[in-house]
């Protein structure tokens, strides 16, 4: 059995590895949807094409990481939602929206297409957007002020920015011809974006909770923990630099921007994770207050530790099938 | 006007009742699908492949809106029903977590392959996928009955400080109303996927379509509702006898049984009042009630004077119950004229292939009645005996509770349009196209299945 503490940890480290899955996998499909060209028929086609096989399971990594926060800490799930109902209702409508689009744009009749793919390109804006929201109003504490709400609006540009980075270098890989050296483009402008919410935020979240300053400037862990930011800031230059090389010959090096991004993300997770723990609810609810019964967790973790490595071998396995450039996925 | 309780109430009834419509028509409809799959493998007959390719595309998208429309349960324990995850979360997490662990991910994990994979693996492995997601769809329904018919009958748990904790994952999981609910959830969703598919398939032979594959899929979907019809009613009654055994008063309400009795009737129709307590309008045969629930024509039947104040409200369980029954019966009827017709040889009347696309949906009008009977007939507690309704709600301002439904209500509204209308377009789309050849026949269970008419995207 597992001791109820640990029980804890472990169930809140798992919570963030499905969250920042989440973040990159479905940040990549989310990405593709804000990218999509409402004039260009076929590329709008090859675009979706290369999400196709994956949004779904993207998706359930969210069901997974909100019904972790709902088993494990429940007290913190209704805290935390009650405060982001209607952001909630509005990520849910959207989530709903974008999902069914990318189904009726394909089979529907065809004079309905060019309507789906808008409804698909703003469900997936407003999707990245109120998730951004959200992570402000966490951040800022779920305050009632008006610089919370600036801020979280600012993020959830930074969060859509973001989406739309990595989504473009999704394309870089999966693509070739014309779409591909859009993607270049797309990828240079939102990674200039996405780099200015990431110092944002970054700028922001010390600033206002003094417990995450006190964190971050303490000697010496300042100094184990200054790595990060710098690594995420050579990180962004890198791949300004490649970007700049790509669309390459032999199409070498077009997976790098889209490495680059997922590590990035990684980065500004475990920033975030760093200044919050071991609160799950900043400043007010910490994991061991709000932990569900030991023998409940012990009861899905031994589930979760067989289950889970099955689900990643095969994700894995799914990622190899569709492995290559989209065209290939296009059977006509 | 409406306070928050009654808000989310509403709220809750509406996201559930449109979400569980989509599972219901997938659960069943991927076995559908696996045994095309399995069949085409066996055969190589192409016609086993257009009815499996057809048939995908209504599944891909049903799939979808089911996945989609899901995620908003997740949030909503917690946001509208908090005391309820504080209260019998210890019990519900993890039956949840399990749903989640084991059988979305098996059933998103391998969707992929099977709605594009087909030229990208073997046939085998393609079939296979085809499988994993049946067997995830149906795991789904596993755990998400588990937990709801602990909601019903709790079982295996203790109580310390008004919090539910485990003691028997396995008699939580195997509580008293489980195997019963299981199965008439899971044959209900049969006899959902195979009217869909009859409907269709006649709808497309209504539209002038000559094609095998239609012809086919309405022999095969008419077999299933021929055996599945029968099996349901036996269930339902098992599942009946069970429900008067732990929920008498939820039977009590069915029956309209206001008053203890000896030899109750079974009422084919009447309206019941809740203020005098009594039924107006009775269409009744004697004795009836007794014997179905008792097998004894004299046996008694406990009446909601027995619960005084703490029984569920009368009539929406009264006539969702007889809506339920009512559909359940035409089933059966109109499946076995259908199948009775098809194996005299002779080809079906048009007016049967009229109401067979009439009753395309009939699955859905018939679980919904049988859901609300069960959950309406748990009030007013949410878990028996543990927790009411009313105490597990949340406090959130009914003016957000009221934003958030009517956005949901429009939603809905406008997703059934685009389903429904899809679904007919598709129809009459596939009348359109041409049958390929004999000679263009694929053979199975070998690499690389012939592309010529696979379009999926």
């Amino acid at each position: 059995m597992f001791e109820a503490n640990s029980l804890a940890v472990i169930f809140v480290a798992l919570m963030g590895f499905s969250i920042l899955l989440y973040a990159i996998l479905d940040g990549y499909d989310l990405g593709v949807g804000i990218l999509l060209p409402l004039t260009q028929k076929d590329d709008s086609d090859t675009m979706i094409a290369s999400i196709g096989p994956f949004w779904d399971a993207n998706e359930t990594w969210l069901v997974l990481a909100i019904g972790l926060l709902l088993i494990a800490f429940p007290a913190a799930h209704s805290h935390i939602f009650k405060e982001l109902y209607l952001p909630t209702a509005v990520l849910l409508i959207s989530l709903v929206l974008r999902g069914v689009a990318f189904d009726f744009r394909a089979k529907a009749a065809f004079s309905h297409k060019p309507t789906w793919n808008k409804v698909f390109k703003a469900g997936s804006l407003l999707a990245a957007m109120s998730q951004g929201y959200m992570l402000g109003m966490y951040v800022m504490g779920f305050e009632d002020t008006l610089a919370a709400y600036v801020f979280s609006l600012l993020s959830a540009f930074g969060v859509a920015a973001a989406y739309a980075y990595i989504g473009a270098c999704w394309l870089i890989m999966k693509t070739e011809g014309a779409l591909q050296v859009q993607a270049v483009n797309w990828a240079k402008k939102t990674g200039v974006l996405c780099f200015i919410g990431v110092v944002a935020v970054s700028a922001v979240n010390p600033l206002i909770n003094p417990d995450v300053y006190a964190k971050w400037f303490a000697w010496p862990t300042t100094l184990y923990i200054l790595p990060l930011p710098i690594l995420c800031f050579a990180l962004f230059v890198y791949s300004q630099m490649q970007l700049k090389l790509l669309p390459a010959h032999n199409d070498k090096g077009c997976w790098r921007p889209f490495v680059a991004a997922v590590i990035i993300f990684a980065l500004c997770f475990f920033g975030l994770a760093f200044s919050f723990f071991p609160y799950i609810v900043p400043g007010k609810l910490t994991i061991w207050q709000s932990a569900a019964a030991p023998e409940s967790l012990s009861f899905i973790l031994w589930g979760a530790i067989i289950v889970v490595p099955v689900i990643i071998s095969y994700t894995i396995f799914s990622y190899r099938v569709f492995w290559g450039k989209v065209q290939e996925l296009r059977y006509h | 006007m409406f306070e928050t309780l009654m808000l989310s109430r509403i709220q809750f009834a509406a996201n559930i009742s449109f979400h569980i419509l989509f599972p219901t028509i997938t659960i069943a409809l991927s076995w559908f699908l696996f045994f095309f799959k399995f069949r085409f493998d066996q055969t190589g007959e192409p016609v086993w492949m257009r009815a499996y390719r057809f048939w995908v595309k209504i599944f891909a998208i049903t799939f979808a809106i089911g996945v989609v429309t899901g995620i908003t349960m997740s949030f909503q324990f917690g946001t509208n029903w908090p005391k309820f995850m504080e209260t019998v979360g210890n019990i519900a997490g993890p039956l949840l977590g399990y749903e989640v662990l084991t059988a979305f991910f098996l059933e998103a994990g391998f969707l992929g392959i099977m709605l594009f994979g087909m030229n990208r693996v073997s046939a085998r492995v393609h079939t296979l996928a085809t499988l994993i997601v049946a067997i995830g769809t149906t795991l789904s329904a596993f755990w998400i009955l588990a937990l709801n018919s602990w909601m019903q009958t709790p079982q295996g748990h203790e109580m310390r400080n008004g919090v539910a904790f485990p003691v028997d994952w396995l008699a939580i999981i195997f509580n008293p109303s489980f195997p019963y609910r299981l199965s008439h959830m899971v044959v209900a969703s049969g006899l959902t996927a195979a009217f869909l598919v009859a409907g269709i398939s006649a709808y497309r032979l209504l539209k002038g379509d000559d094609k095998k594959a239609p012809k086919l899929t309405l022999k095969i979907a008419l077999t299933v509702a021929m055996f599945l019809t029968p099996l349901q009613i036996f269930i339902g009654d098992m599942h009946g006898l069970n429900t008067l055994e732990h929920q008498p008063q939820k039977i009590a309400a069915m029956e309209g049984v206001w008053h203890t009795e000896k030899g109750a009737p079974l009422l084919l129709f009447a309206i019941p009042d809740e203020k005098e307590k009594t039924n107006h309008f009775e269409l009744a045969i004697p004795n009836m009630a007794s014997f179905i629930l008792t097998h004894d024509l004299q046996g008694e039947i406990k009446g909601l004077n027995e619960f005084e104040d703490n029984h569920p409200p009368v009539a929406p369980l009264f006539y969702a119950f007889r809506v339920m029954v009512g559909v359940g019966m035409l089933m059966l009827i109109i499946s076995w004229a259908g199948r009775i017709q098809l194996w005299r040889n002779k080809p079906l009347p048009r007016w049967l292939l009229k109401v067979l696309v009439a009753m395309s949906f009939s699955g859905w009008l018939a679980t919904l009645a049988g859901w609300y009977v069960t959950e309406i007939g748990r009030q007013p507690w949410l878990v028996t005996g543990i927790l009411t309704v009313k105490d597990a709600a949340t406090d959130i301002a009914p003016g957000n509770v009221a934003l958030s439904l009517s956005l949901y209500l429009i939603l809905y509204i406008v997703l059934m349009t685009a389903y429904l209308h899809t679904i007919f377009t598709m129809a009459k789309r596939a009348v359109e196209i041409e049958e390929i050849t004999d000679d263009e026949k694929v053979k199975p269970v070998i690499n690389s299945v012939n592309t010529k008419e696979s379009s999926y995207v």
